[in-house]
C-alpha cells in the first residue's frame, strides 16, 4: 500500500519526464517536410481518437451522450467558441439525461 | 505548411495567451471539479486532491491513478498505467518543441514542459504560428488556476452536483475536442482526411479480435500516429504531383 501522497508525487514526476524529454531530445528544428507534416495532423489525430468513441460513454447514459455530441457538431460547424460548443452540449445531454432516464 | 494557423500572430503577447486560455480554463474548472468531489469521496483528503491537481495537471491520468492509489497499488502499476495514459504528451511536447522560436533558453522550456495538456497544446499550435514563452505562460495560466481551484472547490462540496448534472458535465472535454477540430475540417481537406482515417483506425481497433485488447491509451496513440502520417504521405503526394 503507497502512501497517497508518495503516489501523487511519483505520478507527477512520471508524467513531466513525458512532457519534458522531447524538449529536452530535439533541440533543433526538424528539417524533414513529412515528419512536419505529420506534427502538423497529430493535434487533430490525437484530439480525434481520444474523442471516438469515448464521447459516447461519457454520460453513461447514450442517447444523451449522442444528443451532447450531434449539438457540439452543429455548433462546430458554425464556428461557435470552444465554451459555446461545450455548454450548450452539457446542456443538451443533461435535457436528455432529465427527461429520459 | 507554414501558413496554415487560422490566425497568425508574428510573435504572440502574454495577454494573447491569456486570451485564448480563458474557455480552456472553464472547462477545467467542471472537470477539476468533478475529479476534487470524487477523489474526496473516495477517501483523499483536500489537500492530496488539491496537490495532485497542481503537481500532475492531466484529467485521465489523474482519475486513473486515484483509483488505483484507493485501491491499494504498487510502483510498477502505477509507472505503467500513468506512462500509458500520458504518453501522448510525448508526442504534443515534440510537436510544440518544433513552433518554439529558435533559441529559446532551456529554463523556459523546462517551464513550458509543465504546461501541456491536450488542450493548450491543441489550442497552441491551432492559433498561432510561433508558441513564444509568454503566450504559453498566458496560455496556460487560467487554466492552471481553473484547474486546481475546481479541484479545491470540488472538494469541499462533495454532492452539491446531482449525479444527472455530473454525467452530462462529463462530456464537456470531449465537446470541447469537437469545437477544436471541426472548424479546421471544413477549410483544409488533409485535416478531413486525417481525422476520418484516425477515426476508422481507432474503431477497428476497438472491433477486430487480438488488436481489441490494447489498451485505450495505447490504441489512442497508434490511430492518431496512423491517421497523421496518412496526412504526411497525402502531403507528400500532392507536393510531388504539382512539381
Amino acid at each position: 500500500m503507497i502512501k497517497p501522497i508518495y503516489g501523487i508525487l511519483f505520478m507527477a514526476i512520471i508524467t513531466y519526464f513525458i512532457r519534458v524529454s522531447p524538449f529536452l531530445l530535439f533541440r533543433k528544428k526538424i528539417e524533414s517536410p513529412f515528419i512536419q507534416s505529420f506534427l502538423y495532423y497529430i493535434p487533430y489525430a490525437i484530439l480525434t481518437s481520444m474523442t471516438i468513441p469515448d464521447i459516447f460513454y461519457s454520460t453513461h447514459f447514450l442517447p444523451a451522450a449522442i444528443a451532447g455530441t450531434l449539438v457540439a457538431l452543429i455548433l462546430g460547424w458554425f464556428e461557435k467558441s470552444l465554451m459555446t460548443v461545450s455548454m450548450s452540449a452539457v446542456l443538451a445531454a443533461y435535457l436528455v439525461i432529465s427527461i429520459f432516464s | 505548411m507554414q501558413n496554415r494557423s487560422s490566425s497568425a500572430f508574428v510573435s504572440p503577447t502574454y495577454i494573447n495567451g491569456l486570451k485564448a486560455g480563458f474557455p480552456i480554463a472553464l472547462g477545467y474548472l467542471v472537470v477539476s471539479f468533478t475529479f476534487g468531489m470524487t477523489a474526496c469521496l473516495s477517501g483523499f483528503t483536500i489537500f492530496e486532491a488539491v496537490f495532485m491537481s497542481m503537481s500532475n495537471v492531466t484529467s485521465a491520468g489523474q482519475f486513473a491513478g486515484m483509483n488505483l492509489l484507493i485501491a491499494g497499488t504498487k510502483y510498477t502499476e502505477l509507472l505503467l498505467t500513468v506512462g500509458i495514459i500520458n504518453i501522448r504528451y510525448l508526442l504534443m511536447s515534440t510537436a510544440l518543441s518544433q513552433k518554439i522560436p529558435l533559441r529559446m533558453p532551456l529554463y523556459q522550456q523546462l517551464i513550458m514542459a509543465f504546461g501541456v495538456t491536450d488542450e493548450t497544446f491543441t489550442v497552441a499550435s491551432v492559433e498561432v504560428e510561433t508558441v513564444t514563452f509568454s503566450y504559453f505562460m498566458g496560455l496556460i495560466t487560467l487554466p492552471y488556476l481553473g484547474w486546481s481551484a475546481g479541484t479545491f472547490f470540488g472538494s469541499l462540496m462533495d454532492n452539491f452536483l446531482s449525479p444527472s448534472m455530473q454525467s452530462s458535465a462529463a462530456i464537456a472535454l470531449y465537446c470541447m475536442f469537437i469545437a477544436l477540430v471541426v472548424p479546421p475540417m471544413k477549410h483544409h481537406r488533409n485535416i478531413r482526411k486525417v481525422v476520418f482515417v484516425t477515426m476508422f483506425i481507432r474503431l477497428m481497433m476497438l472491433i477486430l479480435p487480438i488488436i481489441n485488447q490494447i489498451s485505450s491509451g495505447y490504441s489512442i496513440i497508434i490511430a492518431a500516429c496512423f491517421g497523421a502520417l496518412y496526412g504526411a504521405y497525402t502531403d507528400s503526394k500532392q507536393k510531388t504531383e504539382v512539381i
